[in-house]
């Protein structure tokens, strides 16, 4: 069933409120999850529960938050930063993500920003609307 | 599990839900002082029933393979007290299970008044904590645990619980 925009990204806001007991206020479509929304690693995992439960589909592990694949291949990081090939890979797993401003300082600790909750409703918008 | 804090199993529906009881008892000490002329059972120590309750059916549902740890409490609503001479009933049931985590929901009664709700996610820890090493052993699900499930879950053969506790 195809959903709007809109309509995804109020139940993505529910799901965030609800699973990193934030105000709705705070989740704007750039906030971050790990940086504004203070989401750790375990939250990643509630967020799919919560996504698969709303939405009722399922979310590959690694499809929305793929950062695991990355980081454990050596020939994807060099000296704490992403590759060419890393960026790559990133661009496949992650289209979903705007990566233009990441691609630029590859940083494997600001991986954590690409997750925001724009990234979120950008993935659940192509794959609610692909069917 | 290094300790027990339920008593027995009355259902249990591999990978689906569970019920476990606790009889709670004034010879428990920490109810002296939890609190002086006004014993209740602490909250956290409700939370931890469910967390027993609901792991070991996270556990069974993966053949006791994983090491499952409590990860986060998700929701916890507490509506009555819990005094000695109660028993309790817990309510757990698996929301969602992947290979590296799960996700449970449950209540906690006493005869018909509902006493608290509590949601938790538990991790698979070998699946999770980029690659950290665990001891090959699953410290988690060690023999003392087992009792409580005798009798109660249909042995699989590729399930690490001795021949003996088969039902």
């Amino acid at each position: 069933m195809a959903r709007s925009r809109e309509e995804i990204l109020k139940e993505v806001q529910q799901v965030l409120v609800d699973a990193l007991g934030v105000d709705d206020d705070e989740i704007t479509t750039d906030a971050t999850l790990m940086g504004d929304l203070g989401a750790e690693s375990i939250d990643f995992l509630d967020i799919v529960f919560r996504l698969e439960k709303a939405f009722a589909i399922k979310i590959p592990r690694e499809e929305l938050f793929p950062a695991e694949s990355l980081m454990n291949n050596p020939n994807f990081i060099s000296n704490g930063k992403l590759t060419k090939s890393g960026l790559e890979e990133l661009r496949n797993k992650m289209p979903h993500t705007d990566i233009s401003k990441f691609q630029n300082d590859p940083d494997i600790n600001k991986l954590g920003d690409l997750f925001t909750v724009n990234a979120i409703v950008n993935y659940l918008e192509k794959k609610l609307n692909a069917a | 599990m290094r300790w027990i804090w339920i008593d027995k199993f009355i259902e249990f529906q591999s990978g689906d839900h569970a019920v476990a009881v606790k009889n709670v008892t004034l010879a428990e000490e920490h109810l002296h002082d939890h609190f002086p002329g006004f014993p209740i059972m602490p909250e956290c120590l409700l939370i931890e029933a469910m967390a027993q309750t609901a792991g070991i059916l996270v556990g069974e549902a993966k053949n006791f393979k994983e090491k499952v740890i409590l990860a986060k409490i998700k929701k916890c609503v507490f509506f009555d007290y819990v005094k000695p001479g109660d028993s309790i009933k817990i309510h757990a049931k698996i929301e969602s299970i992947a290979p590296e985590a799960a996700s449970t929901s449950g209540k906690i009664t006493c005869e018909d008044k509902l006493i608290a709700q509590i949601e938790l996610m538990f991790s698979h820890i070998d699946q999770n904590l980029a690659g950290k090493q665990f001891p090959k052993e699953n410290f988690v699900f060690t023999d003392m645990f087992r009792s409580l499930l005798r009798g109660m879950v249909l042995t699989r053969p590729d399930c690490d619980t001795p021949k003996s506790e088969q039902p």
